[in-house]
């Protein structure tokens, strides 16, 4: 910003407290291990729809709809719960790498058609559940508040 | 056994994501979420990387499903695409997405190339 005296980065890093790191790594393992039970059920299989990635970035983008309405308008000063929920539990939850290997495995398959399936179900998916959440969780707390 | 080497993987990989995001906004700013684009191209050039060249399915577990998958994210650029719609930005909003999506998959095909160079 022009005209104000930026801080350094190490200074930014510095204002993350160490506790914030910390949940974001236990939320990220949490995240993750829920997200290794959905790929130990739904196995992935060549030249299939990877449902367990699939599921995993979808019901990810409700929930973080969700969290983000309770994170900015209805509890917005507990610290820690965005850095654990949101980066932590649901960042580790979902997956873009996963997402590209699974697009690259099946055009490797053969399955053009499948890939840009995939890719366009995944992306529109998840888009229509956080915005679904987002929507659902204003609705609730709207209603709460009346 | 695996689920300690993902808990591991993701106990390293989702720090790593909001760290580089907090980096890369420093530099960048946050009028796009330049910070998730980057994470989500070098966690997938690395997942298709270890996907070719990693037959381990031990490492496999530790790096691709635990790092990758923590490191990269797509709840977050799920609702960070919302913002920008809500914020009536509908072709940042369209180029969030087309970039992640491009920027994925050729940085994908660079890593499939680097395995293969590699000998893999």
């Amino acid at each position: 910003m022009p005209g104000t005296n930026r801080p350094t980065l190490r200074d930014a890093l510095r204002t993350v407290p160490p506790i914030v790191l910390g949940a974001v790594a236990l939320g990220g393992v949490i995240g993750s291990l829920a997200r290794y039970g959905l790929l130990v059920a739904f196995p992935p299989q060549p030249g299939r729809f990877e449902t367990a990635t699939f599921l995993a970035n979808a019901i990810g983008g409700l929930l973080i709809g969700a969290l983000m309405v309770v994170v900015t308008d209805i509890a917005p000063d507990r610290r820690l719960l965005r850095p654990f929920l949101g980066a932590g539990v649901l960042g580790g939850f979902t997956t873009f790498s996963t997402f590209i290997v699974g697009v690259g495995r099946a055009v490797d398959a053969g399955a053009a058609l499948l890939a840009l399936a995939y890719a366009t179900a995944t992306i529109a998916a998840a888009l229509a559940a956080a915005a679904t959440g987002m929507w659902a969780t204003r609705r609730l707390t709207a209603r709460r508040r009346r | 056994m695996t689920l300690l080497l993902v808990a591991a993987g993701a106990a390293l990989g989702a720090p790593a994501r909001f760290l580089t995001d907090l980096v890369v906004a420093h530099y960048l700013g946050r009028h796009l979420p330049w910070g998730t684009l980057t994470v989500n191209v070098l966690g997938s050039a690395l997942a298709v990387f270890l996907a070719v060249a990693v037959a381990d399915p031990t490492w496999s577990a530790v790096l691709s499903i635990g790092f990758c998958g923590a490191l990269t994210t797509y709840s977050t650029l799920s609702y960070e695409t919302l913002v920008l719609v809500e914020a009536g930005r509908w072709p940042h909003a369209a180029l969030n997405i087309a970039m992640n999506l491009a920027g994925g998959l050729a940085a994908g095909l660079g890593g499939f190339a680097l395995a293969r160079a590699l000998g893999y």
